[in-house]
């Protein structure tokens, strides 16, 4: 399959390493890769901060980009929540200006896949064929879990790793207080979430923790690092990219 | 206040209220609307009787209620052991109880529109019921006769209430359609004894309604 | 009695200021956190046993949205039914409406008291109870009559009770967590167990100072009791009441009040006079409806499969029933800003809120502050929707942001109000407020995000951004052990991050420049991991 990659914004500039992995497994699984050169950014940072009208033009972006696209991959399930919650409603507003977008995204969205969600949902896989001797906890983005409701999906393609070690975090369910310009607009109680997130990562005394989403990574891998706990985020891709060569 | 401007506040509210949602509809559209309203939820349990019953006797033990299984004519003979077990010579009756659930021996006081401070001379009270949900282990009672007014079935620290089997509904749905009728009287669903969790959010039976309850499932 | 200082969403630090002061409170948070996880435990195993909760969601999400789009009929349908069963119905536009109407009923209702001796409120040598100080009340104003009251947010939402005292009528809170709240003179901080920020060693102090005794043991079935006997008293004397409702039902006219204790039931049987506040938006339209909302308000409020009573009542009840309840009845409708949400139809959903309070046990962010840093009687997710609506986005500007946008309060809705889409939406509605013209050049965030938003407009400017970040960046890079770049410390706004958390240095090479560089290799087999 010809799959066009929607790198994101975050990812591309500082978390590349995710992006090169997502190429490694779709290649590792016989896909060719895309990557569309115009693309920049969903607009979720200015849409959930209610800056609703700088999101607008990022619409027509991404359509233009990928509506040609068979599928399109993201390695963010907060991005493709925001494209699944608001891209329909957006275009509405777009309509008048940007005629026949409505039934644009309408069609495109469909398309449109979160990293692990793609490997589960769209080519029905559980093993990738992965390998990755460390001890691993995985943190469910509430994106992922409430907004792509992406369930064991995750999951699974770890367990199915070889060599790891999966180990359970306790209240996975919990925020780890992200939420975008939360964690700069509300600091304080940010980082009161994100304690009882590293106390829960630490708990289970893994050596590394991984998500769907490098936002959420960002953030607990910050203070990870801050309290020198010597524990690693990585990017589920880069788990899954892993290989005994 | 005056009338006037009372009717003026009416009229503003309903009227911002009308400017935003529109005119107030007729009866009818409205009544088809709400009759078109997704119901997928389970209206009635397709469990057995027994299994019914079982539920609710389980429900009922969960908030610490104590229940006894009786034959109508057990029943003045489970109420003498109650109350002679609580040592009470007399108890709270609702006017139209039953006169065979009274056994003999104890004093029965029909409440004859008793103040605050004499309901609170009494320490038990024997009322029947319009009807009880397994589910919730709920028990239903209404302003009628054998029931009685609610304060009476409030402010006496013990409750016996009587429930027939066939009585009992399995879900809250059930339930509400059989209250349709008789939707207007003073009604109460009591589901065990007085409880609160406001202290740590641990449950404790007993605040200011009876604090125990003991049901007669009559079959 | 009731001091401290008021909730009062108009005055109110904003959130992330108010928040921080609770997030350094460790009691608080240890408080807080325990009642929310085992409300939220208690919560998920009665749902959980619920085959068919979903359909009850939807159904009870399709009959409120069914009854706000038909208020008009709903409400003068009430009123109607209401009134021929007896009851008064009383309209207010606002909370100083309100608060007349209530007070000048409740006067009416004392005053009738007195000129019928023989039913008097307080035969002579009766013990005086706590009052502060005897015949007057709280602020030294002559002590004029009683009133009890069961718990209700929308005379909280009111400050009803400052009202009562500053004519001389002492309001007893009858809730258990609201009389914690009364004698510690301290505000509600959870829309159904206000307490909950506190223990029991900080209750057992209250009730010690302010019911005068001289033992009281710790356990909260000690703490119960001395509530009962402190209560029972007051029950037997007081002729009015004062109620909210959880539900009005429109085809009866009839009203629902959902409780555990007894005390509703005690305020709703007892007292001659019974005055009940209620939003305009409490109306439901038939008996029927509460075969939803009773299923799944107390498991979503309590975590029980019902609680202990709920009393359905209409009018002053005829025939038969005359003599059950109160001789008289007078419902107060109020609006207050309710007719404010109403009016923005993507955030008219608010209104659907049957005030069961499970967002807030599930939100991680009232987790970590408890009630009182939303400065509203209403906190937590619907607080942060709810505040700034009823005051017409005027005030409390902070709240719509006060949330990770988690998703986990409109995951456990009875009535699937989506909180997560009305915040951010309500932050458009900020943001309108606070940009255009001058207001934006002089506002460092919308200048900064319309930067940002003009840099993804196009690729070249974004190439450029990555470019200058990464140039920005580097003076503040600090290498650690593992000779990995980082940033410990960023200025202004950006601090907060800084203040716990490092951030990582950006990468030499964006994941586009890798890209192309391959490309122009020519060979798919990159470097990857």
């Amino acid at each position: 399959m010809k799959v066009a990659l929607f790198i994101t914004c975050y990812n591309d500039t500082l978390f590349p390493e995710a992006g090169r992995a997502v190429v490694a497994v779709l290649e590792r699984l016989g896909h060719t890769v895309e990557f569309p050169a115009g693309q920049t950014c969903c607009g979720q940072m200015h849409y959930n901060t209610g800056y609703q009208a700088e999101a607008l033009p990022l619409l027509p972006r991404f359509v233009a980009q990928f509506r040609h696209a068979e599928a399109v991959v993201v390695p963010s399930s907060s991005c493709v929540t925001m494209m699944r919650e608001h891209y329909p409603g957006m275009a509405q507003r777009l309509e008048k200006e940007h005629p026949g977008i409505v039934d644009e995204v309408a069609s495109l969205l469909p398309r449109v896949w979160e990293f692990s969600e793609f490997l589960t949902k769209k080519l029905g896989l559980k093993d990738v064929g992965a390998y990755y001797p460390h001890r691993v906890t995985y943190h469910a983005s509430c994106h992922g879990l409430r907004g792509l409701a992406l369930g064991d999906g995750p999951e699974t393609l770890l367990a199915n790793v070889r060599g790891i070690d999966l180990v359970k975090l306790d209240k996975v369910e919990q925020c780890c207080g992200f939420g975008g310009t939360f964690a700069v607009k509300n600091a304080e109680v940010s980082s009161a979430m994100l304690a009882e997130k590293t106390t829960a990562v630490l708990n289970t005394r893994a050596e590394c923790v991984t998500a769907c989403d490098n936002s959420c990574l960002m953030h607990i891998g910050g203070a990870l690092h801050r309290q020198r706990t010597g524990v690693q985020t990585v990017h589920i891709a880069e788990i899954l990219a892993g290989d005994e060569a | 206040m005056t009338e006037s401007s009372a009717m003026s506040s009416r009229e503003a509210i309903l009227s911002r209220v009308r400017g935003i949602v529109g005119e107030a509809r007729d009866a009818d559209t409205v009544g088809l609307e709400w009759a078109a309203l997704p119901r997928a939820y389970n209206a009635a349990s397709a469990a057995d009787r027994d299994a019914v019953l079982l539920r609710l006797i389980d429900r009922l033990h969960d908030y610490d209620a104590q229940v006894y299984r009786v034959s109508p004519e057990e029943i003045a003979g489970t109420v003498r052991e109650i109350v002679s077990l609580l040592g009470l010579t007399e108890v709270l009756v609702p006017a139209g109880l039953a006169q065979g659930w009274l056994p003999d021996g104890v004093a029965f006081v029909k409440d004859e529109g008793f103040s605050p401070r004499e309901l609170d001379r009494f320490t038990a009270v024997l009322t029947g019921s319009t009807l009880a949900i397994a589910e919730t282990g709920t028990l239903v009672l209404q302003n009628l006769p054998g029931q009685g007014r609610r304060a009476a079935t409030l402010v006496p620290d013990v409750h016996l209430c009587v429930v027939r089997e066939q009585d009992v509904v399995a879900t809250v749905p059930e339930a509400m359609r059989r209250l349709q009728a008789t939707a207007e009287l003073p009604t109460t669903f009591i589901s065990g004894p007085s409880a609160t969790a406001d202290i740590e959010m641990t449950r404790i039976k007993g605040v200011h309604g009876p604090r125990f309850l003991h049901v007669l499932l009559v079959r | 009695m009731s001091g401290g200082t008021a909730l009062n969403p108009k005055t109110a630090p904003p959130f992330p200021i108010a928040a921080t002061a609770m997030v350094g409170n460790t009691q608080l948070r240890k408080n807080v956190r325990h009642a929310t996880d085992v409300i939220q435990a208690k919560r998920a195993r009665v749902v959980g046993e619920m085959p068919d909760w979903q359909a009850l969601r939807d159904a009870g999400s399709a009959v409120r949205e069914h009854t706000i789009r038909n208020l008009p009929f709903y409400l003068e349908q009430f009123e109607r039914n209401c009134t021929a069963a007896g009851g008064h119905v009383h309209w207010a536009r606002d909370a100083a409406e309100a608060r007349a109407i209530v007070v000048r009923l409740a006067q009416e209702a004392i005053a009738r008291g007195r000129t019928a001796p023989s039913i008097a409120g307080r035969p002579a040598g009766e013990p005086q109870g706590t009052h502060p100080g005897a015949g007057e009340a709280a602020d030294g104003v002559a002590l004029q009559g009683e009133v009890i009251k069961i718990k209700s947010m929308t005379t909280e939402e009111i400050q009803l009770n400052r009202a009562l005292e500053s004519v001389g009528i002492h309001p007893y809170e009858t809730d258990l967590a609201e009389l914690i709240i009364q004698l510690g003179q301290d505000q509600p901080s959870h829309i159904v167990v206000p307490a909950l920020h506190k223990n029991r060693q900080q209750i057992r102090e209250i009730f010690l100072r302010e019911m005068k005794l001289e033992h009281l043991g710790e356990s909260p079935q000690d703490l119960a009791d001395a509530a009962r006997r402190f209560l029972r008293e007051k029950f037997l004397r007081v002729e009015t009441a004062i109620s909210g409702a959880n539900f009005l039902i429109a085809e009866t006219g009839g009203v629902c009040v959902v409780e555990s204790e007894g005390n509703g039931r005690m305020c709703l049987t007892l007292p001659k006079t019974l005055i009940t506040l209620a939003g305009i938006d409490k109306v439901v339209p038939r008996f029927q409806d509460l075969e939803v909302l009773l299923q799944t308000l107390p498991r979503s409020a309590t975590g029980e499969r019902m609680n202990p009573y709920n009393s359905v009542w209409t009018g002053v009840g005829k025939g038969y029933a005359a003599g059950d309840g109160p001789e008289h009845f007078h419902v107060v409708l109020i609006d207050n800003g309710r007719t404010e949400v109403l009016a923005d139809a993507e955030a008219r959903q608010t209104l659907h809120c049957i005030r069961c309070g499970a967002c807030q046990n599930a939100c991680p962010v009232y987790r970590e502050t408890g009630g009182h840093a939303y400065g509203s009687v209403y906190a937590g997710p619907i607080g942060a929707i709810l505040t700034p609506q009823l005051l017409g986005m005027h005030y409390a500007q902070s709240l719509p942001y006060a949330s990770s946008l988690c998703g986990a309060c409109y995951e456990v809705c009875p009535v699937k109000i989506n909180i997560p889409e009305v915040l951010v939406h309500l932050r458009g509605r900020v943001v309108e407020e606070n940009t255009g013209g001058l207001k934006t050049i002089t506002n460092p965030e919308a200048m900064a995000m319309k930067a940002a938003g003009a840099i993804f407009r196009s690729e070249g400017r974004f190439r450029a951004a990555q470019r200058l970040g990464r140039m920005g960046e580097t003076p503040l890079e600090r290498r650690d052990g593992q000779g990995q770049k980082w940033v410990s410390w960023l200025p202004g706004m950006l601090g907060g991050w800084t203040n716990v958390r490092d951030l990582r240095a950006m990468p030499q090479q964006t994941f586009r420049e890798w890209w192309e560089e391959r490309e122009r290799k020519g060979a798919p087999a990159g470097e990857a991991g």
